[in-house]
């Protein structure tokens, strides 16, 4: 099974508009959203039955019993995350916890020991296809991990799928880094203004690093044509494959607010999407016959 | 010392205005201070294109195994919680997945682990006529650019003035230690069911860590709006509206500040300012 992954490194290009667009074109039988902080995907794909949920455990956070602290403070002194803090007692700040050990280990006094949390939740929706998806518990810090865990459910319950579509997260870090383990292509999904065209360097740099495949599109390029050239520019210099353009549409708001992918209706984006979706399928079976 | 308000921008979709509504509050007030959270995809320097006056490196802390000292027992590996320690020959490191508890060294029964700088990036004080900024960069290729934002909301602790904190996305933890101390916080959403979602998600947030809010509709048309829907049913304060206008769109692409560019002479951010500055006192 081939993963194709679509990230953006900026936030709202339209990472998820494009991955419910490719879903339905290719009537993909296995994709996940790994966008745990803000997973959106589901609200724009359709199952019939409701997702099997499962509590996702984080690591174990540290947690004092106020009967055996001896109040020494090795903990509060040794905690690098300043998560141990003083009142009346010494307690845990389970938001600042990384859970790495270290007060549990140091404790003269054995008043400290880990505790299994639930720090998220993830849902599998399976019926004629296989959704994988989760959500992170508000605040919580182990999120690449979870992305890790959605990936695994997806391939755990998928068989003799050619292609799984991966909607991916914002940024560059340990989301985005987890989701980038396994993937077989990245699509950058880029936007032409000036912050577009930096974060979408610094997600090329990001994959790189890992070695990961990489295509660009444009999205909404009409919005600035000057900075749409000058992203092709850049892929045409870097050696990077360049999909096309995604014109700006306030038809895909509507297709959008209706619980609709794009190309379920007749619209400009949803026609352009058409080509890129050509283009990226074109570029995943060229791979496979070398 | 005169007042000293921080005024958080988040929505834990990207892409929504948090960095054009941070830019343009912090411009419109002048004298005040524009902090950039958003260490992994960092833009309000784009806009403000400050002219740096200081820079430091931001570096955690990672084991070094000495392995003349190393006698083989694992207990590092064992103990790492994070698998960022693996045992071949000897001591492997995997260093982007150490988040430097400090665990590996402290347990080591002879002494062969030492700590040791890693640089994970910088932050960057800087100016931009009178607006003061702040604001951070993680290399490529790290996991967590945590250390970088605590050291940029240790450096502006005890600023005063209006200070307009421009979030990372989402409502992880990253987001958590950028509003912890917060005096107001500004959620943008904008019209669709995924931004009226993850309103809904950031909404849980700021009143999990009870913090005062509002909301301001950014990309408004005259169609539905879900985000509204949701501020209304939940009896939310909207703060302001910013409509879809491809004249904004235009400016902001092209990474100019629009109360610089006395956009719409000015109404429509300097009210938006006056009603922050109302609502957060």
């Amino acid at each position: 099974m081939k993963q194709l992954l679509i990230l953006s490194g900026k936030g709202g290009t339209g990472k998820t508009t494009i991955a419910g667009a490719f879903i339905k074109l290719y009537n993909a039988r296995a994709y996940a959203d790994c966008d745990v902080d803000a997973p959106n995907l589901h609200l724009i794909s359709k199952h019939k039955n409701l997702p099997k949920k499962k509590d996702y455990y984080g690591l174990p956070k540290a947690n004092i019993d106020l009967d055996l602290c001896i109040e020494c403070g090795l903990c509060q002194a040794n905690c690098r995350f300043g998560a141990i803090d003083y009142q009346d007692g010494y307690f845990v700040d389970t938001n600042a916890c990384e859970g790495c050990g270290v007060c549990e280990f140091i404790c003269p006094a054995s008043a400290v020991s880990l505790k299994e949390t639930v720090a998220g939740e993830l849902f599998l929706y399976k019926d004629d296809s296989v959704f994988s998806t989760a959500k992170l518990k508000m605040g919580s810090g182990t999120s690449g991990k979870l992305v890790a865990e959605v990936k695994k459910q997806l391939l755990e319950n998928t068989k003799k799928v050619e292609i799984a579509i991966i909607d991916g997260s914002p940024g560059i870090g340990c989301p985005v880094i987890a989701s980038l383990s396994g993937a077989d292509i990245a699509l950058i999904v880029a936007e032409p203004s000036v912050s577009g065209i930096s974060d979408m360097e610094r997600i090329i740099k990001t994959a790189h690093h890992f070695e990961t495949k990489i295509a660009v599109c444009v999205n909404k390029y009409d919005i600035n044509l000057s900075n749409t050239e000058k992203i092709e520019a850049f892929c045409a210099d870097n050696n990077v494959a360049y999909l096309g353009r995604i014109p700006y549409d306030s038809l895909a708001v509507m297709a959008i607010n209706s619980g609709k992918s794009i190309v379920e209706i007749d619209c400009p984006s949803g026609n352009a999407v058409k080509a890129v979706y050509a283009r990226v399928i074109e570029l995943i079976q060229k791979e496979d016959n070398l | 010392m005169g007042i000293n308000k921080k005024i958080v921008v988040l929505s834990g979709k990207g892409g929504t205005g948090k960095t054009l509504i941070s830019v343009n509050l912090a411009a419109a007030d002048g004298n005040s201070y524009y902090v950039d959270c958003d260490v992994e995809e960092p833009n309000g320097h784009l806009y403000f294109k400050p002219q740096i006056l200081e820079e430091k490196t931001v570096s955690v802390l990672i084991p070094e195994v000495n392995n003349d000292l190393c006698t083989g027992c694992k207990e590092c590996v064992d103990f790492c919680k994070f698998n960022a320690l693996a045992f071949g020959k000897k001591v492997i490191l995997f260093k982007e997945i150490c988040h430097s508890c400090g665990g590996c060294a402290l347990v080591c029964p002879v002494n062969a682990i030492t700590e040791i700088e890693k640089t994970i990036g910088l932050i960057n004080i800087g100016i931009s006529e009178n607006v003061r900024t702040v604001g951070g960069i993680m290399n490529t290729g790290e996991a967590s650019g945590i250390p970088i934002i605590k050291n940029i909301l240790e450096y502006i602790k005890d600023k005063s003035g209006y200070i307009f904190i421009d979030c990372p996305p989402g409502s992880a933890c990253i987001v958590m230690e950028t509003i912890k101390d917060a005096d107001y916080c500004i959620l943008v959403a904008e019209p669709t069911i995924f931004g009226a979602h993850n309103l809904e998600m950031v909404h849980q947030l700021v009143e999990l860590c009870n913090k005062p809010y509002g909301v301001v509709l950014n990309k408004c048309t005259d169609g539905p709006n879900p985000s509204e829907d949701f501020c209304k049913e939940k009896n939310i304060e909207i703060i302001g509206r910013i409509p879809f206008d491809s004249e904004l769109g235009e400016l902001n692409s092209n990474g100019k500040i629009a109360v610089r560019e006395n956009y719409k002479n000015n109404e429509l951010f300097y009210s938006l300012l006056n009603k922050v500055k109302e609502v957060s006192r």
